[in-house]
């Protein structure tokens, strides 16, 4: 079995006040240095079967019409060994 | 003969007992409608009510929009039958790209829940006939994710056609983008808003005013003269 990786963020034009508030409260926690934090989505796919380019086309239509909404979301495909 | 209006109940559907009532003082039968089934059992418009279907998991409408019911009412809704999609309903409209843009969590992070002043841009709907371009009504916000996103030429696409069919006034709740609250196709069939008009059809609840019973006599005004 393998498995499959898909990462949805928030496009970059996108506001993301989740990601702002953690950033926010890093100082206070002791963590300096970070002057950003974009939060996202990670899916992890287990796949019957062998992820062939035909697998790998139906997750990413999957990816497109489901896991992220293309409006708002850019999304990332990837296969973990 | 009296219109029939579908009320669509996905799980974690709130506001449908409230919305079916609103279309019964409106005068119109209430129909109520079922996620799973394909049949909308020959009904002249639908309102998809408020609340937090299917949990609002992965996001606010996101998987509703796949549901059977709404299988059936997207191919209705393109050829020009009456959807009203109010709170989670709206979202729903969008993730079916029946309406464009999208929801996301209000920029404060908070949950809003007020009476809200809203202005009605256009009169020009199915949905909004019986207002007036400009008046001003007050009905009940509450939601978290009601950010309303789209891209700068979808803003101005939406102005320059008289899309935007409800703006915020006395300050925006949620960051929604040029304080928009309520959209509309093209058609004018399909409209979409945040506030809730069905917690505001009877005077002796909620806002004390019956500002959002006007959504329901419009539809219906529009059905009866069809």
């Amino acid at each position: 079995m393998a498995r499959v990786v898909v990462d949805v963020m928030l496009k970059p034009e996108i506001l993301d006040p989740q990601g702002q508030a953690v950033q926010r409260a890093l100082p206070r926690l002791g963590f300096a240095g970070i002057s950003d934090v974009r939060q996202g989505k990670r899916f992890e796919l287990e796949v019957d079967g062998p992820v062939d380019d035909a697998a790998l086309a139906r997750i990413r239509e999957m990816a497109e019409t489901f896991l992220a909404n293309t409006v708002i979301e850019d999304f990332n495909v990837k296969v973990e060994s | 003969m009296t219109a029939r209006i579908g009320v669509v109940t996905f799980p974690g559907t709130l506001d449908d007992r409230d919305t079916q009532r609103a279309v019964r003082v409106a005068g119109a039968e209430a129909v109520p409608l079922w996620h799973r089934d394909k049949d909308v059992k020959q009904v002249d418009a639908v309102v998809l009510p408020g609340g937090f279907s299917y949990g609002d998991y992965l996001r606010a409408g996101a998987i509703s929009r796949f549901s059977p019911v709404m299988e059936t009412i997207i191919g209705q809704a393109k050829a020009g039958m009456p959807v009203l999609g109010i709170c989670n309903g709206f979202q729903v409209l969008t993730e079916a790209h029946l309406l464009p843009g999208a929801m996301l969590r209000n920029n404060d992070l908070h949950f809003v829940c007020r009476d809200q002043r809203l202005r009605v841009e256009t009169s020009g709907t199915a949905w909004t006939s019986d207002y007036t371009a400009g008046q001003q009504i007050s009905i009940p916000l509450k939601n978290i994710d009601g950010r309303y996103t789209a891209d700068e030429h979808t803003l101005d696409e939406l102005e320059a056609e008289g899309r935007v069919v409800f703006r915020y006034l006395d300050g925006n709740p949620n960051g929604s983008l040029r304080d928009i609250a309520g959209i509309t196709n093209a058609a004018g069939n399909v409209v979409g808003l945040m506030p809730h008009p069905e917690h505001a059809v009877e005077s002796l609840i909620g806002t004390g005013r019956t500002d959002g019973l006007g959504f329901f006599t419009s539809v219906l005004k529009k059905l009866v003269d069809a």
